[in-house]
């Protein structure tokens, strides 16, 4: 148990372990690990971390990570960020990163709020929900980030649960190992904020919430009229094999210097 | 020695890449455009990448964790641009990441005329970012300084693991000059320090007597951490009073404490002596040497001392030259930037300005009738 600053039924410490456990499994040397994190709670992950570390502005952690990984392409380069962070203010970057196909593993953990400012409402908070911005009720509709990220290019997409530990352990090894883009959405409880101001009954039952709502991705595709309202898929929702960016970029390199040479 | 015809910001790009610059990152943006252009062609032909970003926040990002990489890295825009760049630029004076940032001066404010020169960005390459920081910032004249003073930027940021300004203006820019490149093997170039210590020794924010830090890069044997938050010398958050003042005092001092080596700049004085002192940086340099020779059919005794260096502001270099001179005239292209900057370090009873923003350069004509006027009022 390390010390740490996540409130009690914070979903991050849980992410965090897993994310480790993928790491120690996949036996990568720490010093060939790069984990980019981003501002807000998910983004302090950093400092709990023995890996190289670079923690930078708010929603730019994907594009410090891009200039990490195209400089050095044998690196492993991880990017936490949570949904205001990452898919907020960060979109361009997110929807950008997985159009370049760059090889590293985007993590971001979804509590539908800005949990470190004071819980307002952030681009994946549902429509009608109440956040500290939003006390009549969310008027925007929130981002499905897995099939946006899906449809700007990912190789690997995926989508787990703070509940679902074993197959979030699992996705996040694949998402490591998988070449090109991989994005990982972790849904997470934020009953500090986001569950007190909509009366979702604390922790634990947020996490009840997460199990009976968290459907397997094949059952949610064949049942998905039958599933109870806010039913989401979880695992593996798409895997491609597109080049990603360092092989592509390789090859300009060396047209570049045969044509240089002439 | 290689003779080429050739513009201001193809100069850029290739000083870059022959001082060992590997990778570019940008968005496209007038008048900087040919060094992204130049960067794209080239940077793969040497091993290198170029990357064109989402936007110029992107950019910024991506060249700091190319240098965290261990790679020399650059960006190149102007105005617009350098606004957004503004907050991640400040991420790489508070990480203390080496990388060059080329800001290719146009006439604002906002989009303003978009083509046209100006030199209006001399405040905003200073004090940009918010919170107390210091960088250092070089501003090129001809198409060979270009070219120099872009191996200068990245030997000095190297040197210092700080972000370094080339504030070109679109006169120096776009100009096309005969140049001579030096030889490669003559072009003197600077690398980071690296750690020597046990890697489990290694604090990346341990400054050395000198106040700089050595810097290891991502993937070598040391593993380190880097947070644009206030940290300690192993690189984690740390937030008491005493080391947030230890660490922004070292932000300035390692740059202040080595000015000797950090202060640039080129004094055309007639048979070296003078009446008026005319001080100038980046392209306007070029008209005042005109209005200074004309100066001398008038009667009046004119040196143009030009600043390369722009930041730390040289005041030490600016006192001593302005009081060998009976009145000092401040010319750019802006409505008065750096002539406060004079005023400070010269006294302010014998600094003159001329200033203009309508998006046109200096003629020597007007600078020689604000010659007149000076010389005019200091014989008065």
């Amino acid at each position: 148990m390390l010390p740490h600053l996540w409130c009690s039924g914070c979903g991050n410490g849980i992410v965090l372990s897993s994310l480790a456990r993928a790491l120690a499994e996949l036996g990568l040397e720490r010093n060939q690990v790069v984990v980019v994190t981003g501002i807000g709670c998910w983004g302090k992950a950093d400092d709990y971390l023995s890996t190289n570390a670079l923690h930078g502005t708010h929603g730019r952690a994907l594009a410090f990570a891009t200039g990490i990984k195209a400089a050095n392409p044998k690196l492993c380069v991880i990017v936490l960020m949570g949904d205001g962070d990452g898919a907020t203010i960060g979109g361009n970057h997110l929807i950008h990163a997985a159009r370049r196909n760059i090889d590293l593993l985007a993590v971001v953990v979804n509590n539908h709020n800005y949990g470190m400012t004071g819980g307002q409402v952030s681009a994946t908070t549902p429509a009608g929900a109440v956040t500290s911005t939003t006390a009549y009720g969310n008027p925007e509709r929130e981002f499905d980030l897995c099939e946006l990220v899906m449809a700007a290019g990912a190789n690997y997409v995926a989508r787990g649960t703070a509940y679902h530990v074993p197959q979030l352990d699992r996705l996040l090894r694949e998402g490591i190992e998988k070449k090109g883009f991989s994005f990982v959405e972790v849904m997470s409880p934020c009953p500090t904020q986001y569950g007190r101001r909509n009366q979702l009954g604390g922790a634990v039952k947020m996490m009840e919430w997460l199990r009976d709502h968290a459907v397997p991705v094949k059952s949610f595709r064949e049942k998905r009229d039958d599933l109870p309202p806010g039913s989401f898929p979880i695992g593996k929702l798409h895997e491609g094999d597109d080049p990603d960016f360092n092989t592509r970029y390789r090859d300009i390199q060396a047209r570049a210097q045969k044509e240089g040479q002439v | 020695m290689m003779q080429l015809f050739m513009q201001g910001n193809e100069a850029i790009a290739e000083g870059a890449i022959a001082c060992g610059a590997r990778f570019y990152a940008g968005y496209p943006i007038t008048p900087s455009s040919e060094i992204a252009e130049v960067a794209s062609r080239r940077l793969p032909q040497v091993g290198g990448v170029y990357l064109q970003m989402e936007d110029e926040l992107a950019s910024m990002a991506a060249i700091i964790g190319a240098s965290l990489s261990g790679v020399k890295s650059f960006t190149a825009t102007s105005g617009p641009g350098f606004s957004l760049m503004q907050e991640n630029l400040g991420v790489a004076v508070m990480e203390e990441v080496p990388c060059v940032v080329v800001d290719v001066q146009r006439s604002g404010p906002s989009t303003g005329l978009a083509t046209k020169p100006a030199q209006a960005d001399l405040m905003q390459a200073r004090w940009g970012r918010h919170g107390d920081q210091a960088v250092i910032c070089l501003s090129p004249a001809t198409v060979r300084e270009c070219f120099d003073l872009t191996i200068e930027a990245f030997n000095l940021s190297e040197r210092f693991r700080v972000p370094v300004i080339l504030l070109a203006d679109e006169i120096v820019a776009h100009m096309r000059e005969n140049v001579e490149l030096p030889d490669p093997s003559s072009i003197k170039v600077v690398d980071r320090k690296l750690p020597t210590c046990p890697p489990e020794e290694y604090l990346p924010f341990k400054p050395d007597p000198d106040g700089v830090p050595p810097l290891a890069y991502y993937g070598s044997e040391y593993i380190f951490h880097a947070t644009s938050s206030m940290h300690g010398e192993r690189g984690y958050s740390q937030n008491d009073p005493e080391n947030a003042a230890k660490k922004i005092e070292r932000l300035f001092s390692k740059l202040t404490r080595h000015m000797d080596e950090i202060v640039h700049f080129k004094r055309y004085y007639p048979g070296d002596e003078f009446d008026l002192l005319i001080i100038t940086f980046g392209a306007t340099t070029r008209p005042a040497r005109a209005a200074a020779q004309r100066a001398k059919g008038e009667g009046i005794r004119a040196g143009v001392l030009q600043l390369i260096t722009l930041w730390p502001f040289p005041e030490e270099l600016v006192e001593k030259e302005a009081r060998r001179a009976s009145s000092v005239l401040v010319c750019e292209l802006n409505l008065g930037q750096l002539v406060h900057e004079v005023k400070r370090a010269a006294g302010k009873d014998k600094v003159f300005g001329l200033h203009k923003a309508n998006g046109e350069g200096f003629t020597p004509k007007e600078i020689l009738s604000r010659i007149k006027e000076v010389a005019g009022s200091a014989q008065a």
